[in-house]
């Protein structure tokens, strides 16, 4: 076969791989092609890249930064919520307080004055109690001495109207 | 003999394949001239573009399916470079991506049928070692100074091994553009050339070439992850290299 | 005649250059095969291994690509 070393173009006479004649132009073209992707890498693509990448690195980090934050700023909320319920609660409380004791007042001087009209009434109605207990006392002094004349003149005795009423006074008072 | 069987039914040229043939008309392949070489690199070109370039284009926070990809590839070979050559390793990450895109891309155009495999060509894969081996050397001595060759002296055997191992030492690592370079070059080529010669079967054997047809698509499926791995240890074996350059205390 | 002889020894010499593929196999297997058994021993440990396993395996190919090569020389180039 090395005898046939130059067939015709497009058929491989031996390994085209040791034709040296071709080098040249491989390495040639090999070199330019290495330059141009070199190039292309260094300036363009690989920069692009990591510019990407360090763009969503730091996204990613921001992002997660933000999340604490905003967790930090929940709990933060949550405590002033329940701050605010305390508060809000004792205010309750120290109103509902204040007004309990308000009415109190009220219902104390309410009962105050009730007490005093009653009290008012009360004495009112003892001295129409005694009034009429002494007109009863009257009546009653009055009866037992007409009755005591009475029972005088039917036993037969001619009573003195002036010693009746006296002794009938002794009597009651007795 | 031999002549006459190449005559008859059964037609093998595994090697047609990876014949230089410039682009317009039949003359001789200067060094300028515009190859076949020339078009698929070029197609490596564009494709490196559109895959790093064009699908990043709008630079979006939450990215696209093209987006997705150029960055698995920029984190592949980032983490690659970081975790394999160290930290003063990232100052090559742009060589070593170009490095990887470049040898990445032809692979894979290369499995296009009726296409031209660019790395299967050892003046290719020769060029791109030793611009491995070159850089390492010159920045090893740049970084370290005479420290570099402390690298062939291993202090850890006992002393009278010392000057068989620093030979043992010098040759294998001038042997690693050898090794480097034929690995890359050589893996494509056998896959191709077998790949050929299954066809040139199949071309003979009429209805039986079901056989070689099947073999072709597992052969096809088995170079396909030839074509991506060769990458991987490519830019991996640059990092590893590369190590022993920057790497302040080494192995 | 003696150019017959010639590439009976050429075709012969590049089958059994293509032996040494062989030997890059046994050595890929191994490779393969004892990184499973360490991962499989130690499983947290293996995705930082990885890279060293595609590296030995690199290794361990590039000698059985070197006798193909030889094999392709022979048939081809020489």
């Amino acid at each position: 076969m090395a005898t046939e070393a130059h067939g015709e173009a497009g058929q491989a006479v031996g390994m085209p791989q040791l034709d040296f004649s071709t080098w040249p132009n491989q390495i040639f073209w090999l070199l330019v092609t290495l330059v141009v992707i070199y190039l292309v890498l260094s300036k363009v693509a690989l920069p692009r890249i990591a510019a990407v990448l360090a763009d969503r690195k730091s996204t990613i980090t921001n992002d997660l930064a933000a999340a604490e934050e905003l967790k930090q700023k929940a709990v933060e909320a949550e405590k002033a919520y329940n701050e605010a319920l305390a508060n809000a609660r004792s205010e309750a409380a120290k109103i509902v307080a204040q007004a309990r004791a308000e009415i109190q007042k009220d219902v104390d001087a309410a009962t105050a004055k009730a007490d005093a009209e009653i009290a008012a009434k009360a004495a009112e109605s003892e001295r129409t109690i005694a009034a009429i207990r002494d007109g009863a006392a009257a009546a009653v002094a009055e009866v037992a001495r007409e009755v005591a004349v009475e029972l005088v003149a039917a036993l037969g005795a001619k009573a003195d109207a002036d010693t009746v009423t006296a002794a009938v006074a002794a009597r009651l008072k007795g | 003999m031999a002549t006459e069987e190449h005559g008859s039914g059964l037609q093998i040229h595994p090697m047609d394949q990876f014949v230089v043939k410039p682009l317009f008309g039949d003359g001789p392949v200067h060094w300028y001239t515009p190859t076949n070489v020339t078009l698929w690199m070029g197609i490596a070109v564009l494709a490196m573009i559109a895959l790093l370039v064009l699908s990043t284009r709008r630079g979006a926070r939450v990215p696209s399916r093209g987006q997705s990809v150029a960055e698995l590839f920029y984190g592949f070979i980032h983490k690659m470079v970081e975790d394999v050559a160290g930290h003063e390793g990232l100052k090559f990450f742009p060589y070593i991506m170009t490095l990887f895109m470049f040898v990445f891309l032809s692979n894979m155009l290369g499995l296009i049928p009726m296409s031209f495999t660019t790395t299967s060509h050892i003046a290719v894969t020769a060029v791109l070692a030793l611009l491995v081996f070159l850089t390492v050397t010159l920045v090893g001595l740049y970084r370290k100074g005479v420290g570099f060759l402390a690298m062939f002296w291993v202090t850890s055997a006992p002393l009278a091994l010392r000057p068989i191992l620093a030979v043992i030492e010098v040759v294998s690592y001038f042997v690693r553009p050898v090794s480097h370079s034929v690995r890359l070059g050589g893996n494509l080529l056998a896959g191709h050339a077998v790949i050929k010669v299954f066809a040139g079967f199949a071309g003979a054997m009429g209805v039986a070439s079901v056989v070689p047809i099947a073999a072709i698509v597992a052969m096809y499926g088995l170079e396909v992850l030839v074509a991506a791995v060769q990458a991987y240890v490519f830019t991996i074996l640059t990092c590893v290299y590369l190590r022993d350059a920057v790497d302040e205390a080494h192995h | 005649m003696e150019g017959e002889l010639a590439l009976m020894g050429k075709y012969i010499g590049a089958g059994l250059a293509a032996f040494g593929l062989g030997g890059a196999g046994i050595g890929v297997g191994n490779i393969a095969g004892n990184f499973l058994a360490g991962a499989l021993r130690n499983p947290s440990a293996a995705p930082s291994q990885t890279a060293n396993l595609f590296v030995g395996i690199a290794f361990a190919e590039a000698l059985g690509i070197f006798s193909f090569l030889i094999a392709l020389l022979l048939m081809f180039a020489v």
